[in-house]
């Protein structure tokens, strides 16, 4: 067993944590009062390579394992969270598609452009009446000659307004249910696509999520993603495979959270003594590492399975549930730490106990992960 | 064009730098690129990218310099020389830096030589003026813009604030001062592509060098912290002997005047 990451994902994780730390970080409080991430750091985050760090090398991306892009995702989860999904939307669930499931026409055609990240991709399965029961999507998808004429509405999706290409979920036989759906790509210049409404939201500024809005959109057959009638199956794969990815920017969250508190707990007196010196205080701050600690590991350990070609179904849920809850615990405790400073904007932490809480919801919500892995468990006795 | 870069590894003077043994204690301290140094990749890799040619960095180091040196390789220079002499010299200083870079350069037909205005640790900035005297090849310090056209050179230098524009030609050695340019991050891709990119390493040896040739010519004799600065010293009273007292203790006390 070998716990340590290899000398050329440190290198690239200590380059991110510095990029991070000196250019995003400047501007943390600038995205999070304007709602938008400044260009110059969305132009120098494309210069790093950032945006391709999930594509494959062939294709213009840096071409690692999970367990290299979750230590890369550690650093980028250490920053502002609406830059965080920025990145980790494009690179995961808005890429991920076609690296996986696209054949060699279609990553030819669009890898090379997400990796410089001139292209930037969305994952658009959610509807209004398809949330948790995303099987029960109304979007429909009609083969007419070489084309499909897709007709629907989805909502809350990620990069809507900055994407250019959008993995999108359709039935194409509304009868047989989830075996019906098929995936495509589309391009937001398609005729008949438009981006509809933006959301107002609890946190995650700088990020944007919005209806996309299907009007008799003309999509060519070449851009089916994967089998017709598997796009179901592909979205659960595209997600299962996200879910270390977004483990680890999860925890990346964490540790900036742990820094800030034990700094914080050690400075600020109070009854004359610092107020680390309270156990109450230090024993928050116990609590947090030890979580944290648990879920670097877990983390890993599914990446791990992932580069194993291992099925993670059950742990990738089960990663997905607990590094989303630790968030929230650890959040929730960084604020309380900081007292009346934890609540006031002028200060980071009370940003990201918001943006803590969409970590439980998006991507399958706690209880949609809990009813997965109880499947599994159910299953592994049959 | 073939473009060379001196390039020193050195400590992170913004992290707490702790003394041991009369020595700057290396363990738990960040090293990093020169800054200075940082700017002259920068420079030389924009001047490769508007002329053509190549770019090598060479470091007068030790093995943990082969870090820095990939860094650049990542920035995008095409090649890096690490002349390793850890085994060899205990206490160099510039007059040792600059002889074995000179010696490495002599017979390279260097076109452009770009190194830091200083470094940040001895802050000497006497390595690059050195070698270019014994190279015998014009140099230009403390550049703020170099502009090339086929073998004129027009520089400019921060000359303490103001501006000195020189005009010159290749071959040529600048130092670069803060404003040259800005330093890009290495890239991801350029990361993993530094791998394979040709890092030769060499010792005093392979350039033909004694120990003797490139002894130090100045001696350490003592290294110490700067001192902790002390409270400051309200003065009260009438403003007229206010101003009496102060002027008297620059005087005798703080004695600069
Ligand atoms: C900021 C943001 C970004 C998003 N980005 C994207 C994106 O990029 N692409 C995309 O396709 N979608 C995206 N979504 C949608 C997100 O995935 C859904 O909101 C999520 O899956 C929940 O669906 P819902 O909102 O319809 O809630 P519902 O499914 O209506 O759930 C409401 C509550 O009922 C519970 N519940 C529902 N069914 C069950 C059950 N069977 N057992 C137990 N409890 C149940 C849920 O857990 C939840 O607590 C995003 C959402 C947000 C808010
Ligand atoms: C929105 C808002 C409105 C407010 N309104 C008012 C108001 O109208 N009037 C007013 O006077 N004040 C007001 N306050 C101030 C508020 O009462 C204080 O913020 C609160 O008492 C905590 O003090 P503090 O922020 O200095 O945190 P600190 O006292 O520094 O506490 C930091 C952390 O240390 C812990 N801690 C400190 N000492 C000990 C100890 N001995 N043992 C164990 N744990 C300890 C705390 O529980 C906390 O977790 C307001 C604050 C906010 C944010």
């Amino acid at each position: 067993m070998n716990f340590e990451l290899d000398e050329d994902i440190l290198f690239l994780k200590k380059n991110v944590r510095d990029f991070i730390q000196t250019e995003v970080e400047a501007v943390a409080m600038q995205i999070e009062e304007e709602n938008h991430i400044p260009e110059r750091v969305i132009n120098l985050s494309k210069e790093m390579g950032l945006f391709g760090l999930s594509i494959p090398e062939e294709y213009g991306g840096l071409g690692i394992d999970m367990v290299g892009k979750c230590a890369l995702y550690e650093e980028i989860g250490q920053t502002h969270n609406g830059y965080t999904t920025l990145i980790g939307a494009h690179t995961g669930i808005g890429t991920v598609g076609i690296v996986e499931m696209g054949n060699e026409q279609q990553k030819r055609k669009y890898l090379p452009d997400m990796a410089n990240g001139e292209k930037i991709g969305a994952f658009a399965l959610t509807e209004p009446a398809a949330g948790s029961n995303a099987a029960n999507l109304k979007t429909t998808a009609v083969r007419k000659g070489d084309k499909y004429i897709i007709n629907g509405l989805k909502h809350y999706i990620t990069n809507a307004t900055e994407a250019s290409v959008f993995t999108v979920m359709a039935a194409t036989d509304p009868e047989k249910g989830s075996k019906g759906i098929t995936s495509f790509i589309v391009e937001k210049d398609f005729p008949g696509f438009q981006v509809g409404a933006v959301e107002k939201k609890m946190g995650l500024r700088g990020s944007h999520s919005a209806e996309c809005i299907f009007e008799d959109c003309e999509v060519p057959v070449e851009n089916v993603l994967g089998v017709e009638g598997q796009g179901y199956v592909n979205a659960l794969k595209i997600l299962t495979n996200g879910r270390a990815g977004l483990a680890s920017r999860n925890l990346g969250s964490c540790l900036k959270l742990l820094d800030m508190s034990t700094r914080y707990a050690r400075e600020r007196i109070q009854f004359g003594k610092p107020i680390i010196r309270n156990q109450a205080v230090s024993h928050m701050l116990a609590e947090m590492a030890v979580e944290i600690e648990a879920l670097r590991s877990f983390t890993y350990r599914v990446a791990w399975m992932v580069d194993q070609g291992m099925k993670v179904i059950k742990e990738a849920a089960m990663l997905k549930l607990y590094g989303s809850e630790v968030y929230n615990r650890v959040a929730d405790k960084a604020v309380q730490i900081h007292g009346g400073l934890g609540y006031i904007a002028d200060y980071p932490i009370e940003r990201f106990f918001r943006d803590a809480r969409i970590t439980r919801i998006y991507e399958g919500t706690s209880e949609i992960q809990k009813n997965i892995i109880a499947g599994q468990l159910e299953k592994e006795y049959n | 064009m073939n473009i060379y870069v001196l390039m020193k590894r050195t400590f992170d003077t913004e992290e707490k730098i702790a003394l041991s043994g009369g020595k700057i204690n290396e363990d738990g301290a960040e090293f990093i690129i020169n800054p200075y140094d940082e700017y002259a990749i920068e420079e030389a890799i924009q001047v490769r990218d508007a002329n053509g040619g190549e770019v090598t960095v060479i470091s007068v180091g030790n093995e943990e310099t082969e870090k820095q040196l990939r860094t650049a390789l990542a920035m995008g220079a095409d090649k890096a020389v690490l002349i390793n002499i850890e085994d060899e010299i205990e206490n160099g200083d510039q007059f040792t830096t600059a002889k074995i870079l000179a010696e490495y350069l002599k017979d390279k037909d260097a076109d452009l030589i770009i190194g830091g205005n200083v470094a940040i640790d001895n802050a000497s900035g006497q390595v690059g003026p050195r070698v270019a005297e014994l190279l015998t090849i014009p140099y230009v310090t403390t550049i703020t813009k170099l502009e090339i056209d086929g073998t004129n050179v027009t520089v400019t230098r921060d000359v303490e604030g103001d501006a000195e524009v020189i005009e010159t030609s290749l071959p040529l050695l600048v130092t670069a001062q803060q404003g040259l340019n800005e330093p890009r991050y290495p890239s991801l891709p350029g990361i993993m592509k530094a791998k394979k990119k040709p890092l030769e390493e060499l010792e005093l040896d392979d350039l033909d060098l004694e120990e003797e040739d490139v002894e130090a010519k100045t001696k350490t004799i003592e290294i110490y912290l700067p001192p902790k600065k002390e409270a400051g010293r309200v003065l009260t009273g009438d403003l007229n002997e206010q101003v009496q007292e102060l002027v008297q203790l620059l005087h005798t006390e703080a004695k600069v005047i």
